[in-house]
């Protein structure tokens, strides 16, 4: 063996003093138990206890504004676990969701407010809210390398997907509608969703191929997602097969998560306007993500929307202006299938704010302008604006079918103009609404409403309802203002200034050289007239 | 060294003794009492659960969603939350509550519980088992159910059975009384597993008879419980060989 470097040493042994740490020294483990779990109590009080209860039961005072419920940790029950179904999670997996959190609930990650040990002496502390884990430490099930994603293997990803009846849940096209999904609850018979697998960054437990596989593995303990490794082990389907519906999975996600931009672009087309909101135009249209939230500032609050994003698209042509929004709503409201639902959420939300809907409305949406636009910094209110700086809006229904133009002087406030101006069409696609509006740059009426001038940043925010969740009156979810810029026509100017520009340099040019002639040549007159 | 290994030993006995239904005070006590009990059981009890009034009306499932389900049904299928045949009550377990001598520990039955999902049911809709007993979970239609349960004192578990055939084989380590069974896939399919920490149980069947065999002598409390209509006790004195009777009724509306 050769000889340590200095540098080597030191690192050797402060890997030593860690394993040291780490290892099982007889007795310790009570010790640092009655260390950490004081630490991780008082942590626990501080940024827990409201959702999760003082007793860790779950029934902290907000959690019934939250569906899914907050943990109970008395029933050692954990969704996200490299365990096998049943098991207890590992203290890794444990640290792993208080470090991240959990995407699509109201859990965040909490790297950036607590400190490593908080975390980790939180760890000890949830652990005693069951007596479960006073038993053997839980292992951790083995998990192979994914192996190489392909077309191929996406293929028959599918195919499995469709064998194995992903879909009875997930929906076909992976947007959490299939038929059972409207009748999904959880351990404590809370209705509960079917992921939207073509959300990737929202998957709980990660979105990399390996972290799907083993959720299809271990399953997600307290929800219907079953673990399949019986069904590895009968032979009903094979590992490979399972790899391959990890990577079909991933597949339905773009590859990175949508990274949030505060301006929409909206690009200039020399050929036609999109005619519908299936036009293969928008195929090569960029899309911008705007996250949604629920709307929990004017009463009645909803606290728990379906919709947590749009997708925008906008296109121009000079003169008018085609927007297309795509997002995920596994219902297309009303539907009777989505009845069992909506009552299981009505009884479950909190009804600090009324009584929660117990008929399903229609899905809604509305696309927001400031009515007036200036260069002024101040928006309307993002809600609707009020009577002093209205909003227009375009407002559509899924009843109906219609979008109306409307002005609005606060969420719930708005009144539609006696004819609208739009153009729209929408599709419903297993899980998923496109919609399309179309109006000229330049409305009929510009008091009324306002010029959409390229080459400027245009306030625009947007509001998203779904019927089959109870969401009527202002329940939905909404976004803050963004931007919408269109792009500018080239003007004329353009292609005349450096043609000018360059005439101009010619002619200077062509006068210095002149110039410099006619010099040259009265000064060899004169030293001629000198040597003469 | 040695001193560690032989700590280590201890430890693992202890967490033995502390995790396992074993005897009071140690294994060496059980094992002998166990096969005194398979010996000296010679009683049973036997009985007929009745139904009187008017049995509650189930409720029609909507299995259209199901197609390959609900083709094995002429009508359409019910959930047989109470069964009632010519005024017998099916699916009631029934089991010895207490009176069992304390501390005594019975040899887990070796033949597996078998629940099977068919036509989108639970059959049984009701059972029992001992804590340790393997229930074979059997899947005989040809569609994805995923078999979950929902305990509070042993741990659960979620399966899924995309195929028809395939069978399944879990246990539970404490007694409970009842883990519910459920599949999400089809929200309507319930069924109970009452976990016991000895083999003294029967469940009723269509003509509501039961019997429980094995029985050592002695004076017990014998519970039938039906996860809608609630449960009835009777103390039942059992002789060491013959059989003793229990019969029990249940009421539904009076009207």
């Amino acid at each position: 063996m050769t000889a340590l470097r200095p540098a080597h040493r030191v690192a050797f042994g402060g890997l030593a003093l860690g394993l040291v740490y780490l290892l099982p020294i007889p007795g310790s483990g009570q010790l640092v138990y009655a260390q950490a779990a004081p630490r991780g109590k008082a942590t626990y009080d501080k940024w827990c206890a409201e959702c999760h209860g003082e007793n860790g039961a779950g029934d902290g005072s907000a959690a019934t504004s939250m569906l899914p419920r907050p943990r109970d940790f008395t029933k050692g029950v954990y969704q996200i676990r490299t365990t096998a179904s049943g098991e207890l999670p590992t203290d890794a997996d444990i640290r792993r969701v208080i470090d991240e959190g959990m995407p699509g609930t109201a859990m965040p990650g909490w790297t950036a407010r607590l400190t490593s040990r908080e975390r980790d002496d939180l760890v000890v502390y949830l652990k005693s809210f069951s007596q479960f884990f006073s038993g053997p430490a839980p292992a951790a099930i083995a998990i192979g390398r994914a192996p190489r994603t392909s077309d191929a293997a996406v293929a028959s990803g599918r195919e499995a997907y469709t064998a194995l009846e992903c879909a009875k849940c997930h929906g076909e096209q992976g947007h959490g509608d299939g038929p059972s999904a409207p009748t999904l609850t959880d351990d404590f018979d809370q209705p509960i969703r079917a992921a939207n697998l073509s959300a990737s960054w929202n998957f709980n437990g990660g979105s990399s191929v390996e972290q799907i596989y083993t959720r299809l593995r271990t399953g997600l303990d307290g929800t219907p997602m079953p673990s399949f490794t019986d069904a590895v082990d009968a032979n009903v389907v094979t590992d490979e097969q399972l790899w391959q519906v990890a990577q079909y999975v991933r597949s339905l996600s773009p590859r990175e998560a949508p990274r949030v931009r505060e301006v929409v672009r909206a690009a200039l087309t020399d050929g036609a306007l999109p005619a519908s909101p299936d036009d293969s135009t928008w195929n090569v249209v960029e899309r911008f993500w705007v996250p949604l939230v629920g709307q929990v500032i004017i009463k009645p609050r909803w606290f728990s929307p379906t919709i947590d994003g749009v997708w925008v698209q906008g296109i121009h042509d000079g003169r008018a202006l085609a927007l297309r929004l795509t997002w995920h709503d596994p219902s297309r409201s009303p539907d009777p299938a989505w009845n069992e639902w909506l009552e299981r959420v009505a009884a479950s939300m909190t009804t600090a704010d009324g009584p929660n809907p117990t008929e399903q409305g229609s899905d809604r949406f509305v696309v927001q302008f400031p009515e007036r636009i200036t260069d002024d910094a101040e928006q309307p209110y993002f809600l609707g604006g009020d009577s002093r700086r209205p909003v227009y809006a375009w407002r559509w229904r899924s009843d109906s079918g219609a979008v109306s133009e409307v002005r609005g002087t606060g969420l719930g406030q708005f009144t539609p103009y006696e004819s609208s101006s739009l153009t729209h069409a929408a599709v419903y696609d297993q899980g998923e609404w496109r919609l399309q509006i179309t109006r000229s740059l330049v409305p009929a009426d510009t008091t009324r409403a306002p010029v959409f001038a390229t080459g400027r940043a245009i306030p625009i925010a947007f509001f998203a309802a779904d019927g089959s969740n109870g969401e009527d009156d202002v329940r939905g979810s909404v976004s803050a203002w963004y931007a919408i810029f269109l792009d500018v026509p080239t003007p004329p100017r353009v292609y005349v200034a450096p043609a000018a520009a360059m005439l101009l340099t010619a002619g200077l040019g062509f006068m210095a050289v002149m110039r410099a002639q006619r010099r040259e040549r009265t000064s060899r007159r004169s030293t001629t007239e000198e040597t003469t | 060294m040695k001193r560690i290994l032989i700590g280590g030993m201890v430890l693992s006995l202890g967490a033995c003794g502390g995790s396992e239904e074993a005897g009071p005070e140690g294994g060496d006590a059980a094992a002998p009492a166990a096969q005194a009990a398979q010996a000296a059981g010679g009683g049973s009890v036997t009985g007929v659960v009745d139904f009187t009034g008017t049995a509650p009306v189930n409720p029609t499932i909507d299995m259209s969603e199901e197609a390959v389900c609900q083709r094995k049904y002429a009508t359409a299928p019910t959930d047989p939350v109470v069964l009632v045949t010519d005024g017998k009550l099916a699916n009631v377990v029934v089991y010895v509550k207490s009176g069992l001598p304390a501390g005594q520990s019975f040899p887990v039955p070796s033949t597996p519980a078998v629940i099977d999902q068919e036509g989108c049911l639970y059959h049984p809709r009701a059972m029992a088992v001992m804590a340790g007993q393997t229930i074979q979970i059997k899947n005989s239609d040809a569609v994805l159910h995923n078999i979950k349960a929902v305990p509070t004192k042993n741990r659960g578990f979620n399966i899924s059975q995309p195929r028809a055939g395939m069978t399944t084989e879990r246990s539970f380590t404490t007694e409970e009384v009842t883990v519910p069974l459920e599949c999400s896939v089809h929200g309507w399919m319930h069924a109970n597993v009452a976990v016991l920490s000895h083999p003294f149980f029967a469940t009723t069947g269509p003509d509501g008879s039961f019997t429980i065999t094995g029985l050592p002598a002695g004076t017990y409390e014998i519970e039938a419980r039906h996860e809608e209509l609630g449960t009835r006790t009777m103390s039942v004195s059992v002789p060491a060989t013959g059989s003793a009777s229990a019969n029990f009724t249940f009421t539904g509306s009076t009207s």
